[in-house]
């Protein structure tokens, strides 16, 4: 089995323009990845289940990960220069700095594949690809075409996290219902407020009820203000019209 | 056997000049055509009468396992579009697995596939071993190979008799079977506290140790064990209505197969020799003599037939296991199991569970909990070509096929 650097020299070797790049796993379960431009990843996928020497034709695993924005604080030296009265005179005097900066590294959305090889019996070559962001630009190449084993796992994917994979033949949500709005295995995914009394309450049941009772109270005190207050619109009118 | 015959023959020398189930399977088409794209042929024409019958199998029926329907589009009884629908059971397990610590997963591992879930619990406790890099004592190995072969035993002989139950035989090849499964449950219950939901396995180890008396009665058992295979195979294999029904129905190419990521029995039954057993060695799987049975047609009666030898080679790796299990201590007392914190990193761990390929996929962000929780469910992925098995069969078939794909609910759905 080829080490990952030499199945990236062999990708960017057969692909041009594949922009594949080694991440690094610190665990002692040694499995390094490799992350492709999503651009070309249908043809790194084809060389790599073609390759006679690679030969991974057996797609096992398709998970996607959510990776939240980051907070990184950083400390930044920095020399510039300033002008400054120096002895009675404006001169330029080069000054370091030391500061602080907090830098927000904005979250993606991962896809992993785990590839082995039945004909060969190696493996696993992991394969990453990620989003632009969150958000808006979530598109990803499905690799369903290559490998069909990713057909289902690619529409939990989808359902699940949110990842639209363009080129899937039947991209559905696989596990939750079609009406379903959210993605809930996003790390920000709050679950809705259908709360249900249930008679052994514990302690988390109980906060549960009364952050429910909380939020329902104030929502029919709300409402009731707003039915109340043109009824008393209409009183005011009816005694100005009596006098 | 002239009536039994006639059933597979009638569909070669259909007088309307149809052509026979298994010729309008994806699978036989021209090899350019099988692996590129997207390869369903168009099945939206019907051929008698211009009418399209559609009908929802489940998510009740009793022959799907569990909660699980399939929307089918039928021509005449033939079968021209399936579509599998999932999430009746659906409680998102590996949400709940992010939520909570490394060893708070353990026991809800067990509600995958409840039938093996001592099975479940190696693979999990495999991918954590290899995140953390810890090591598993020789004797919880043992203990290891002996309960998950005990698992894929009785897993195996329940399978077939349901695949039996739904082929009409209703009753006693499934009371076969499970009277068997209960004496084996017997000795989970014995050591593990629990017939089914046993939360055995820990990262690092076992649990508890057997005692003599167990490894004595497993001995026991597992000596009777292969007298129970020979009476089901006597009672079952050469049984017309199971030859008649179940030969040359459901073909699986072996490309297609593996294309589709198809493992366990049904890829073996296809005649690819993947048994993860053998590939990774997992365990101390590689200082056992097994064979890996293959099947040669991909058809469903291979599919029982593999099962039915895989059972004689369990027993094999159990009689050596049992003779050869050493004294010592089943965990680590050193090991860390309540606040456990693994270092950043992630790792894929896959064992061969008796339905397939069961993997477990963690990234750990160095917190208690992990990070990511992935469960690599070998039910769901096989029945990614269960279409391409059922076009053209009948919905008699249908039943028979999903049936010999041996699903779990619990897994399928998580």
């Amino acid at each position: 089995m080829k080490t990952v650097e030499q199945i990236k020299a062999a990708i960017e070797a057969a692909v041009a323009g594949a922009g594949v790049e080694v991440v690094p796993n610190p665990s002692p379960s040694g499995q390094h990845s490799l992350r492709i431009e999503p651009g070309r990843a249908v043809e790194v996928a084809r060389f790599l289940r073609d390759d006679a020497e690679l030969a991974l034709d057996f797609l096992s695993n398709v998970t996607g990960v959510d990776w939240l924005d980051r907070e990184i604080e950083e400390t930044v030296t920095e020399t510039r220069t300033v002008t400054r009265m120096v002895d009675g005179v404006e001169q330029a005097v080069e000054e370091t700095v030391e500061e602080t900066r907090q830098r927000i590294e904005p979250g993606f959305l991962e896809a992993v594949y785990h590839l082995y090889s039945v004909a060969k019996k190696h493996g696993p070559v992991v394969l990453r690809m990620r989003t632009v962001n969150r958000t808006d630009q979530v598109e990803l190449p499905s690799l369903t075409p290559i490998w069909r084993s990713a057909e289902f796992q690619e529409r939990e994917v989808f359902d699940l996290y949110g990842i639209i994979f363009t080129g899937h033949p039947d991209l559905r949500r696989l596990l939750m219902w079609p009406g379903f709005k959210d993605h809930p295995m996003r790390r920000d995914y709050v679950e809705p407020d259908d709360f249900e009394y249930e008679p052994t309450a514990h302690d988390r049941v109980l906060e549960r009820a009364l952050a429910h009772q909380a939020a329902s109270e104030a929502a029919s005190t709300a409402a009731g203000e707003k039915a109340s207050e043109p009824a008393e619109a209409a009183e005011q009118q009816g005694t100005e019209a009596d006098a | 056997m002239s009536e039994s015959q006639s059933h597979s023959a009638a569909a070669g020398e259909n007088p309307e000049g149809r052509k026979p189930g298994s010729q309008n399977l994806v699978s036989q088409r021209p090899e350019s055509q099988k692996l590129e794209g997207w390869n369903r042929p168009a099945r939206t024409e019907p051929e008698a009468d211009g009418q399209l019958l559609e009908v929802s199998m489940g998510p009740h029926h009793p022959s799907t396992h569990g909660v699980f329907r399939m929307d089918v589009a039928l021509d005449g009884e033939r079968v021209i579009r399936l579509r599998p629908v999932f999430g009746y059971l659906h409680r998102n397990h590996e949400k709940l697995g992010e939520g909570q610590s490394y060893l708070s997963s353990m026991p809800y591992t067990d509600r995958l596939d409840y039938f093996c879930s001592l099975s479940n619990n190696w693979a999990y406790a495999l991918a954590v071993e290899k995140l953390a890099g810890q090591q598993v004592p020789e004797r919880a190995e043992y203990l290891r190979v002996i309960l998950a072969e005990l698992t894929r035993f009785q897993n195996h002989a329940s399978s077939i008799g349901f695949l039996i139950q739904e082929m009409g035989a209703s009753g006693t090849p499934l009371m076969y079977a499970f009277r068997e499964r209960e004496k084996i449950l017997d000795l989970f219950e014995e050591l593990t506290g629990a017939r089914m939901m046993c939360n055995y396995m820990r990262f690092g180890g076992c649990r508890v140790d057997a005692s003599p008396a167990w490894l004595e009665k497993a001995r026991a058992r597992v000596a009777a064990l292969p007298g129970f295979v020979d009476e089901f195979e006597r009672l079952l294999a050469t049984n017309e209505i199971l030859m008649a029904r179940c030969q040359g129905v459901g073909i699986l190419r072996p490309e297609l197969a593996v294309n589709a990521g198809v493992t366990g029995p049904m890829l073996r039954a296809s005649g690819v020799g993947y048994d993860i057993r053998k590939v990774d060695g997992y365990g101390i799987y590689n200082r056992f003599s097994f064979r890996v049975p293959l099947g040669e047609h991909g058809d469903v009666y291979d599919r029982f037939m593999v099962r039915l030898l895989e059972m004689r080679e369990s027993v094999k790796i159990l009689e050596q296991a049992l003779k050869e299990i050493p004294a010592g201590p089943v965990m680590d007392p050193r090991l860390k199991l309540r606040n456990f914190r693994p270092k950043p990193g992630e790792a894929y761990g896959r064992i061969e569970a008796p339905k397939g390929e069961l993997g477990f996929y963690l990234i750990s962000d160095g917190g208690p909990n992990p990070y990511r929780y992935r469960v690599r469910p070998p039910s769901l992925i096989n029945l990614t070509i269960l279409e391409d098995m059922c076009l053209g069969h009948s919905v008699a078939d249908v039943v028979l096929i999903s049936g010999s794909v041996d699903i779990v609910l619990g897994e399928v759905d998580r």
